[in-house]
C-alpha cells in the first residue's frame, strides 16, 4: 500500500497500533484528541477516556506495570495535573513501554497558555522525542515504544498544534508487532514500584545512571541528524520548525533533534565547530538556548532581529531575524470586525449567561465552550485559571468577603466535563470547611468545546464514542460494544447531596422563567451552598431543528440582539431579523423579547 | 491583479497522468466554520496527491470553530517544506465569505489568483453594535483581481444549496493543473454516496463560473 495522507494524531494512532500498544488513556485537549478517538477505531486496543490526566497517567503506569505497552494522551496543560505521577514514575521506570503524547499550543490557538512540554522532559529525565511531520509522528512513536523498555522510562512524545493537525504523507506498515503486544510477565517488585523513601533514594540513582545512558544514546541515536550545507550558518531546530527552516533558509545547516532530552554535548559541540556561526530556532520558549548554552556551545543572536519570543513561529519570522527579503504583498486590512468565536445558535450556555449578566454576577469560570461567556456580550466571567479553579476560586472570593464588600453574588460557573475532571475536589473542599454561595454546573451531555467527547457524566465510553453511539440515549439501551462494559453516567444531584451541598437545584437552561427562577433563589439563600445543576444537550450533540420563529412589529429594542445569537441580526432599519439557515428554533430569542414580537408558528 | 497562471493548464492533464510542479504551490481555503472548508481541504489534497505530488495540510481546530474565522493551507510539490502560509506567498485563496478574503489578502502574491463566494456572514460583534461591516466589499475585491462567484446561488441552482463549498473547488479547479477528472473523482470518493451528482454537478458549475 502506498502512502497516505494523515495528521500527526492520526499518525500516532497508528504508529502506537502497530507497535503493540495494548491499552491508550488519556483526557481530551486540543491539539491532542483525535489520537485515542483514532487509536480506539482498531478493536484490538482498549482505550478509554479518564477523567482527568493524572488519572489517564496513573491508569497507564499500572497497565504498562501490569506488562502491556501503552500510550496516554493529553494537552499541555494536561501534564501539568498528571505531573504528581509523572515524577514518580520516572524513577520507578516500566514494565512494558509506556508513551506519553503530550501536544503543545504556541499561540494559543486553543489554550490558556503556551508552556513548552520539553521543560517536563528535562525536570523528570524522561526521554523526549519530537517528531518534524506525520511519517516521523508515525516513526517515532514505534521507535518511544522501543527506547521505553530498553532504558526502564516512561517517553514523552511531544508534538505542536502544527504536527498534531497538519495532515502529511506517510507509509505506514499496516502491520501490529504482535510480539510486542504480547503481555509481558509481571512479578511484585516492592523496591521498584513503592516509591516510599529508601526505595525512592535507591531508584533515583538508577534514574542517575538512567541520564547518562541516554545522553551516550543521544550522541549516535538516528533520532537527531546532522544535515550539512553552507557553512556560514548552523541551526539547531526540532520539531514543525524544521521545515520552516528548511522553508526560510534552504543554504542553512542544520542539525536536526528528534530527541530533544537529552541533548547530545558532542554531537552539539562538532556541529557547532563545523560551522561559523550557530543558532537555534525554537518558539514559545527558551528550552534550546538555556540547555544549549549549559551545555557550553556558544549561540549566536540571528543578525538582523530577534525571533519573536512568545507564539508561533513561521518561515516569515525567521527570515526577518536572519535579514532575508520577504515577498511583497498586500497590507493588511486593518478595518475589518472581528469574528470570534461564539456560542453556536441555540447552545444552552446562552441564556445562563444572559441571566449572569443581568444579576451583575462576579463569575468565577473555568476552562470549557462557556469561557466565551467572558467576552461580548456578556461579558459575564471574572476569571479563567483552569481545570477546576471556577468552584474553589468562588470560595477564595468568599473568604475574601467579597460578597459583601461588593453586595454582588459571586458565582462559580463549570460544565460537566470539567466538573468530573477538577470540580468534585473544589466543592468538597468548599463543603468540607463549612463554605457558602452557589455554583453553577452546565450539564451539555458532552465534553463540547473538543468535539463532543463522552465523559464520566454522560457516562459515554469512548469505545461507545467510537461507535458513534449518542451521549443523548438512555444508559439502559445503549448497544454493547465490542463486549466490553457500557458507560454508566453520573448522578449529579446524588453526589453533590453526598458531598454535602445544602441545597441542589435542577433546571431546564433552554428554559428562560426556570433559569431566573434557579438564580434567584440560589442566590438568596446567602447561608447555604447551593448548587444548580442547569440541563440541556450541547446542540452539535442534539441536531434535532425546529422551524425559525417569525419577526412582527419589532419595536428594534435590541435585546434579543444582546443574546449574541448568531442566527440573529438586525436590517438596514435595525428590526430585528432571523437567519433561517443558522436558526435551529430553539426558543432562546423568543423568551426574551420583552415586548412577545418573535414567535414560533 | 493581473492572473498569470491561467488555466489552460489543466485541461492538457489527464487522469492518472503525474503532475510536476516547479515551486511549492500554496493554496489558502478561508471561511467562517461551519462552511465546509475542511471538505473542500480534502478533495484537494486528494486531488493532489493522486497526481503524485508531496502534500501538506495544516489547519486549526478547536476554540476558532465556533463561528470563528478558519482557514486550511494546502501546499503541494514534489517536496514540501513548510506546512503554513506566509503574507505574499499563497497561489490561490479561496475565500468562502467576502469579509474573509479581505481579511486574508496580504497571504496572496502578487500574481496570486482570488476566489470569492460572493456573500457576507455579519459576524456577531456588528449585530451587538461593537463593530462594523466595512463599506464597498465589493469594490474592494474587484480592485484586489477577485473572481467573485455566488456560489450559494450556484448550488441551489444546481439543486444542491448545501454543496456551496463543492461549487468554489468547481472555482479553484481553474487555477491549479490538475485533469478534471482527478478532481471529480476525490468528490466522489469524498461526499456522501448520495450526493454525489449533485457534487458533481455544483463543481461543473463552479468550473462554469469562473472561467466565463
Amino acid at each position: 500500500m502506498g502512502k497516505q495522507l494523515l495528521s500527526g494524531n492520526e499518525a500516532i494512532a497508528e504508529g502506537a497500533w502497530s507497535a503493540g500498544a495494548g491499552v491508550g488513556t488519556g483526557y481530551p485537549g486540543t491539539p491532542s484528541t483525535e489520537t485515542l478517538e483514532n487509536l480506539v477505531q482498531h478493536g484490538d486496543v482498549y482505550c478509554e477516556w479518564s477523567p482527568n490526566e493524572k488519572v489517564a497517567l496513573e491508569v497507564g503506569i499500572g497497565s504498562a506495570m501490569g506488562g502491556v505497552r501503552t500510550l496516554v494522551t493529553m494537552k499541555h496543560v494536561g501534564l501539568n495535573v498528571a505531573a504528581d505521577p509523572f515524577m514518580s514514575v520516572t524513577n520507578t521506570g516500566v514494565n512494558a513501554g509506556l508513551v506519553l503524547l503530550v501536544a503543545d499550543d504556541p499561540s494559543m490557538y486553543s489554550s490558556q497558555n503556551e508552556q513548552d512540554t520539553r521543560n517536563y522532559a528535562a525536570f523528570a529525565r524522561v526521554p523526549c522525542l519530537d517528531p518534524s511531520d506525520s511519517q516521523e509522528a508515525y516513526d517515532f512513536t514505534r521507535k518511544a515504544f522501543d527506547i521505553s523498555e530498553r532504558f526502564d522510562a516512561p517517553v514523552i512524545l511531544h508534538e505542536t498544534m502544527r504536527i498534531a493537525h497538519t495532515r502529511t504523507m506517510v507509509e505506514c506498515a499496516h502491520e501490529r508487532d504482535l510480539e510486542a503486544a504480547a503481555p509481558r510477565d509481571y512479578q511484585s517488585q516492592p523496591s521498584k514500584y513503592v516509591m516510599m523513601p529508601a526505595y525512592a533514594v535507591a531508584r533515583t540513582r538508577v534514574t542517575n545512571e538512567r541520564e547518562d545512558a541516554l545522553v551516550e544514546f543521544a550522541e549516535t541515536s538516528d533520532l537527531n541528524r546532522v544535515e550539512m550545507r553552507d557553512t556560514k550558518v548552523g541551526i539547531i531546530v526540532a520539531g514543525a520548525l524544521y521545515n520552516h527552516v528548511r522553508e526560510a533558509l534552504p543554504e542553512a545547516s542544520t542539525l536536526k533533534l528528534g530527541l530533544t532530552w537529552p541533548l547530545p554535548p558532542k554531537l552539539l559541540a562538532s556541529f557547532a565547530a563545523s560551522v561559523e556561526k550557530v543558532y537555534v530556532v525554537e518558539e514559545s520558549c527558551r528550552y534550546f538556548r538555556d540547555h544549549v548554552a549549559a551545555l557550553g556551545v556558544k549561540l549566536s543572536e540571528p543578525p538582523a532581529a530577534p525571533l519573536p519570543r512568545s507564539g508561533e513561529i513561521f518561515p516569515a519570522d525567521i527570515q526577518r531575524s536572519f535579514g532575508v527579503a520577504t515577498p511583497a504583498h498586500l497590507e493588511a486590512a486593518k478595518d475589518l470586525p472581528p469574528r470570534p468565536p461564539a456560542f453556536c445558535a441555540g447552545c444552552p450556555h446562552r441564556l445562563v449567561f444572559n441571566e449572569l449578566r443581568r444579576m451583575k454576577a462576579i463569575v468565577t469560570g473555568d476552562i470549557g465552550c462557556y469561557t466565551l461567556g467572558a467576552v461580548a456580550p456578556f461579558r459575564a466571567v471574572d476569571s479563567v485559571i483552569d481545570m477546576g479553579a471556577s468552584l474553589s476560586m468562588s470560595h477564595g472570593m468568599e473568604l475574601a468577603g467579597i460578597p459583601e464588600r461588593t453586595k454582588r453574588p459571586v458565582i462559580g460557573v463549570i460544565g460537566d466535563s470539567t466538573f468530573a475532571h477538577s470540580g468534585i475536589t473544589s466543592l468538597l473542599g468548599t463543603a468540607y470547611n463549612g463554605g457558602k454561595g452557589t455554583l453553577l454546573i452546565l450539564d451539555n451531555r458532552t465534553t463540547a468545546m473538543t468535539g463532543t467527547q463522552g465523559n464520566p457524566v454522560n457516562g459515554l465510553t469512548l469505545s461507545e464514542q467510537g461507535a458513534r453511539i449518542s451521549p443523548l440515549v438512555d444508559a439502559d439501551e445503549k448497544p454493547s460494544v465490542l463486549d466490553r462494559p457500557a458507560g454508566r453516567p453520573l448522578d449529579l444531584p446524588a453526589l453533590c447531596r453526598a458531598i454535602g451541598v445544602d441545597e441542589v437545584i435542577e433546571a431546564d437552561a433552554q428554559d428562560l422563567k426556570a433559569v431566573r427562577a434557579a438564580l434567584k433563589e440560589a442566590v438568596s439563600h446567602e447561608d447555604l451552598l447551593s448548587v444548580v445543576i442547569f440541563r440541556s444537550p450541547c446542540r452539535l450533540v442534539d441536531r434535532t431543528h425546529k422551524p425559525a420563529p417569525v419577526i412582527r412589529d419589532c419595536r428594534r429594542c435590541g435585546t434579543c440582539i444582546q443574546i449574541g445569537c448568531p442566527a440573529l441580526g438586525k436590517d438596514e432599519t435595525n428590526y430585528a431579523i432571523i437567519d433561517p439557515t443558522q436558526c435551529v428554533g430553539c426558543g432562546q430569542c423568543e423568551q426574551v423579547c420583552p415586548f412577545g414580537c418573535i414567535k414560533s408558528e | 491583479m493581473p492572473h498569470a497562471t491561467a488555466s489552460a493548464a489543466s485541461s492538457t492533464v489527464h487522469m492518472g497522468e503525474r503532475v510536476h510542479l516547479d515551486h511549492t504551490m500554496t493554496v489558502l481555503l478561508v471561511g467562517v466554520g461551519g462552511q465546509g472548508t475542511i471538505l473542500a481541504g480534502n478533495i484537494l489534497a486528494m486531488t493532489a496527491s493522486e497526481a503524485g505530488l508531496d502534500v501538506k495540510v495544516s489547519e486549526i481546530h478547536g476554540m476558532s470553530q465556533r463561528g470563528g474565522s478558519v482557514s486550511t493551507i494546502i501546499r503541494m510539490g514534489e517536496h514540501v517544506d513548510s506546512m503554513v502560509c506566509d503574507p505574499g506567498t499563497g497561489d490561490v485563496l479561496v475565500a468562502f465569505e467576502a469579509i474573509e478574503a479581505l481579511r486574508n489578502q496580504q497571504f496572496l502574491k502578487e500574481d496570486g489568483r482570488l476566489f470569492v463566494n460572493d456573500e457576507t456572514i455579519t459576524p456577531v460583534p456588528v449585530n451587538i453594535g461593537n463593530a462594523q461591516m466595512p463599506r464597498g466589499v465589493g469594490a474592494r475585491l474587484d480592485e484586489i483581481g477577485a473572481v467573485r462567484i455566488d456560489a450559494g446561488e450556484i448550488a441551489r441552482g444546481v439543486g444542491s444549496p448545501r454543496s456551496t463549498n463543492v461549487v468554489l473547488v468547481g472555482a479553484l479547479s481553474t487555477a491549479l493543473p490538475f485533469a478534471v477528472d482527478e478532481w471529480r473523482d476525490a468528490i466522489s470518493r469524498r461526499v456522501p454516496p448520495k450526493t454525489v451528482e449533485a457534487n458533481l454537478a455544483a463543481f461543473d458549475a463552479g468550473r462554469k463560473a469562473a472561467e466565463r
